[in-house]
């Protein structure tokens, strides 16, 4: 009886499946050729990837001075964007670790794009800490080598660097986290696969898994210790980017609330972005009876908990900067200042798409409505995004010194390293979408006969759907009739 | 049913008794003390300065800290040379100042009591709120496992009204000025021509009024009690209603209007309640700090709770997979604490602005031990001790390690309030355990109370199955006849 489950709770897997259906459902676009909408939305990404590429090539060889930044306003879309890339991939650590430690069924039809999505997307935030340095080819000098300067090693007291160790652990943890999870997907195209090319390389893949019981077992106590390590994780890297600001004593940056707050909004931005992607992958991709409704209503409402977080962060930073009593917090993020200054349509944004549309989402018929989650998501996204830049920009537009003010404008380059990003983030997302199990069929199958919709009604009409396998006491194996529908 | 023993319920009316005689006999010698006794305090500490073990810890400077309206930079300089800045500080000012600082302790002196007490219902008020709150979460959030200890949750906020009603009564004491709690009450400190006068509090005096304050305060306690007040009784009605989960989803709804009126009162409340004792400072993570302390507590209560409640057989369906999971709440929660202490601590510290970082100096200085060591009760000691899975399963080491967690965070309540009401008059003495008794036995009744009037099973919960059947796959249940799991 350990998987009864209360009939109130609604089917997360639609339609009359067996198991066969789902390792089908699943493989399909793997095994199948892409079709012309694929090509033209790849040739588009691969566009503003390259174009994305010239870009950052055009920086290094040019210098930073090709950039908007000015010697006031060091940091602006390339913070910017590096910190919406890194919020973005929250959200697949937290699918995948934080609900599974919550023991969410429902993240088991979106872990694995989620964490696609996390990794590609921190590809891309680890873009910016290289290239928006003055001289990229030193990089390697953060990292604490022995060398032959004597061996002269690094500051372990700035959040910069703590940056360095917690991107590159959390995409370490985040892919090994990922790829153990893919073993038994990967393992089950190789045993489809008919073309040997196909099945060579879904056997490097996978690693030679073979699913027998001592091999599972470990898989899960390895999934929930990972899922264990991965939620501090997830947690300390968006605080410690939070910290490139938030150690700062610069009005507007120095907040001790900027920790969870960043979090709270790496959760909702990411979410948003999972509900972008997913809304449209579950169409292209045919994984309706997968990622349902149920799910969409499910994100929507963690967008709307963690969105909740984020306002009642923004009225905090609002009230104790008018309860400092200091004269500097009016210029700032989120004041008086802001609201009026020459900024205001960028701090207006942010009101407007971060905390007024996603209201939108209380009412249950918008939550649970394809087209509104798919708009609210686009304008959380655009929200978020504006969130970093007002932030940093109008922070910096206005320091301690009135000598110092000054306006940050961005140019092509900026906007273009940023759509080259966004470019190379689709590229993979793409090529993902075509060679990756989408969805964890190794996964969904141990919820089939407790949240199945086929399962769930059969057991309230009293139809035993369980044991499979029944054992008489004569010693006669007999399979239960339901048993044959699972190929 | 439950039956509250009869033994158990002398138990805790002891508690109480004892409590009140202890506290009264608190503000009868705090209310005693007079100027000569404050100046005996400083010659105590300053001999203690020169020569004893507590050097660093004298009183002057940390109460210099704390509520000189100097400037900032004459507190500074006081933290920078310490003893001698006071010493010369004294030279010059002679006499007059030893008065004014004489008065000053005399007020730490007389507040004492009015702080021990004020920890206690304080954690007292913000442990049944925090019940109330993951009670409203459990609810919202569906949960499958908790039903079967829904009412043990249930019954523990029946300490809401009675603490609500007193923290109400010490709310209205302080604006009538019967204690020195909240220094931006005091006469004459948004008055330009008085010697009071603190520009600072002055600046804050559209939120720091003694009117917007009780009239808040009021709106928090009701706003909660009203949850409260609606949830118990829906909740009762929910085991009869029959009406195909129409009460379940009006609690559910009415517990989602709760979270978010929560979310917002919380914050206010420990900016009311807590951060306002030190009017000077501020600290934008500190609403969360708070709740994640008192997040911490309240589950290890119902932790308890629920192991007691078990043990006397009250409780059927619980199995050693809930005590897990509350214990992982336990261990999960408190390195959450250990989270937003660590980021608002190091963030201060890092940064160093003089007018943030004083409100960690008065702490590191004053009151050295029970900072650091609150860190390890509520940090050091659950992560070794309940990380192992096993461990968390066997309920004589959760209570261990609840316990701990619990005499932490009221050491971290207690890290909050005193230094900023009085300062180095700081001792673990009758008026604080009295307090603490007085509390602890009001917990104990009105939550077993509650508990033995209605059944401790929520029959209409639509989840109650799932519950009774939750089996985390790796826990072997010990002691149990039942073999449905």
């Amino acid at each position: 009886m350990s998987h009864y489950e209360a009939p109130i709770r609604e089917p997360l897997v639609l339609g009359d499946k067996s198991y066969h259906d789902i390792t089908e459902d699943i493989a399909r676009p793997i095994e199948g050729a892409a079709n012309k909408n694929w090509y033209i939305a790849f040739y588009i990404s691969l566009a503003a990837m390259l174009w994305g590429f010239g870009c950052i090539f055009y920086t290094v060889g040019t210098g930073i001075g090709v950039w908007g930044l000015n010697k006031n306003i060091g940091w602006a879309w390339d913070i910017t964007n590096f910190v919406w890339w890194v919020g973005i991939g929250h959200a697949g650590t937290l699918i995948s670790a934080v609900l599974l430690l919550f023991r969410q069924k429902w993240r088991m039809a979106i872990n694995r794009s989620a964490e696609a999505m996390t990794i590609f997307a921190v590809f891309q935030a680890g873009l910016f800490p290289i290239i928006h340095m003055g001289r990229p080819w030193n990089a390697y000098w953060v990292l604490p080598l022995p060398n032959q300067f004597g061996s002269l090693w690094v500051n372990f007291n700035s959040p910069l660097l703590w940056d360095v160790f917690a991107i590159s652990t959390y995409l370490s943890v985040s892919l090994v986290f990922w790829w153990t999870g893919l073993l038994p997907d990967f393992a089950m195209i190789r045993d489809r696969a008919v073309k040997p090319f196909q099945k060579k390389i879904y056997a490097l893949l996978s690693f030679g898994w073979s699913g027998r019981a001592k091999d599972w077992q470990r898989f899960e106590e390895v999934s929930l210790v990972l899922a264990g390590l991965a939620t501090p994780l997830v947690l300390s890297v968006h605080t410690i980017v939070s910290m490139d600001f938030a150690t700062s004593i610069n009005p507007g940056w120095h907040s001790t609330i900027f920790p969870p707050y960043f979090v709270a909004g790496a959760i909702f931005s990411g979410f948003a972005m999972v509900q972008t992607l997913l809304g449209i992958m579950r169409k292209v991709t045919n994984m309706e009876d997968y990622i349902t409704r149920m799910h969409i209503e499910y994100m929507n409402i963690v967008i709307i908990l963690t969105g909740g977080i984020v306002a009642v962060a923004y009225a905090t930073e609002f009230f104790i900067a008018w309860y400092t009593g200091s004269p500097y917090e009016n210029y700032t993020y989120l004041s008086v200042g802001a609201a009026t200054g020459p900024y205001k349509w960028a701090f207006w944004s942010l009101i407007i798409f971060n905390i007024i549309t996603p209201q939108l989402l209380w009412i249950k018929k918008f939550r649970r409505s394809f087209i509104i989650t798919f708009i609210i998501s686009i304008a959380i996204n655009i929200g978020m995004w504006f969130e970093r830049f007002d932030i940093i920009a109008i922070v910096l537009s206005k320091g301690h010194l009135p000598s110092t003010w000054w306006r940050f404008e961005p140019t092509f380059v900026d906007v273009g390293i940023f759509i080259g990003t966004i470019g190379f983030f689709f590229v993979l997302f793409l090529l993902y979408a075509r060679t990756f199990p989408v969805i964890a069929q190794a996964e969904v199958k141990t919820i089939l006969k407790s949240s199945g919709e086929f399962y769930k009604k059969r057991s309230e009409q009293g139809i035993p759907t369980k044991p499979a396998i029944v054992v008489l006491k004569s010693g006669n194996k007999k399979k239960d009739s339901d048993n044959n529908l699972n190929g | 049913m439950y039956q509250f023993s009869g033994k158990l319920k002398t138990f805790s009316l002891a508690l109480i008794i004892f409590g009140v005689v202890g506290i009264a006999f608190s503000f009868y010698s705090g209310s005693q003390k007079t100027i000569e006794d404050a100046k005996h305090a400083i010659e105590a500490s300053n001999s203690d300065a020169h020569g004893g073990a507590h050097g660093e810890t004298a009183a002057p400077h940390g109460e210099a800290v704390n509520h000189d309206t100097h400037a900032e930079k004459t507190d500074k300089e006081a933290h920078a040379s310490m003893i001698e800045a006071h010493s010369e500080v004294d030279a010059v000012h002679g006499n007059s100042h030893d008065n004014e600082h004489a008065e000053h302790v005399l007020h730490q002196l007389q507040n004492r009591p009015w702080s021990a007490f004020y920890v206690a219902l304080f954690f007292s008020l913000g442990i049944t709120l925090l019940v109330l709150a993951f009670y409203a979460i459990q609810r919202v959030a569906q949960v499958g496992w908790s039903v079967v200890i829904l009412r043990v949750m249930e019954a523990i906020t029946a300490n809401l009204l009675p603490v609500s009603i007193i923290m109400a009564l010490v709310v209205i004491a302080s604006v009538m000025h019967l204690n020195h709690l909240f220094p931006w009450m005091a006469e004459g400190t948004v008055d330009p021509t008085s010697d009071n006068y603190d520009p600072i509090v002055d600046g804050k005096s559209w939120w720091m009024n003694s009117t917007g304050f009780l009239l808040r305060s009021i709106a928090y306690l009701l706003i909660w009690n009203a949850y409260r007040f609606f949830i118990r009784r829906s909740s009762i009605k929910e085991d009869t209603a029959n009406d195909g989960n129409k009460t379940y989803k009006k609690n559910y709804n009415a517990s989602v209007i709760f979270l978010f009126l929560f979310m917002i009162t919380e914050s206010m409340m420990s900016w009311d309640w807590i951060m306002g004792l030190d009017p000077h400072w501020f600290s934008t993570l500190f609403g969360w700090y708070v709740l994640a302390s008192l997040l911490v507590s309240a589950l290890t209560v119902i932790a308890f709770f629920t192991i007691y409640l078990r043990a006397k057989g009250a409780l059927p369906h619980v199995n050693d997979s809930h005590i897990h999971d509350l214990a992982k709440f336990m261990f999960g929660f408190s390195v959450f604490w250990t989270y937003l202490w660590f980021s608002q601590f190091m963030l201060i510290w890092y940064a160093d602005i003089p007018e943030e970082t004083t409100y960690f100096v008065a702490r590191f200085t004053e009151y050295k031990l029970p900072f650091l060591g609150m860190v390890v009760m509520n940090f050091v000691f659950p992560i070794l001790l309940l990380l192992n899975s096993d461990f968390k399963s066997k309920p004589w080491f959760v209570f261990i390690g609840g316990f701990v967690i619990l005499a932490g965070h009221y050491m971290d309540v207690f890290i909050m309030v005193m230094p900023s009401t009085v300062g180095a008059q700081w001792y673990i003495g009758i008026p604080e355990i009295s307090a603490l008794c007085f509390f602890i036995g009001l917990f104990i009744y009105t939550t077993l109370n509650a508990f033995s009037k209605v059944s401790p099973i929520p029959k209409g919960n639509p989840f109650l199955e799932e519950s009774k059947h939750f089996h985390y796959y790796n826990i072997e249940h010990s002691g149990e006849e039942s073999g449905d799991h």
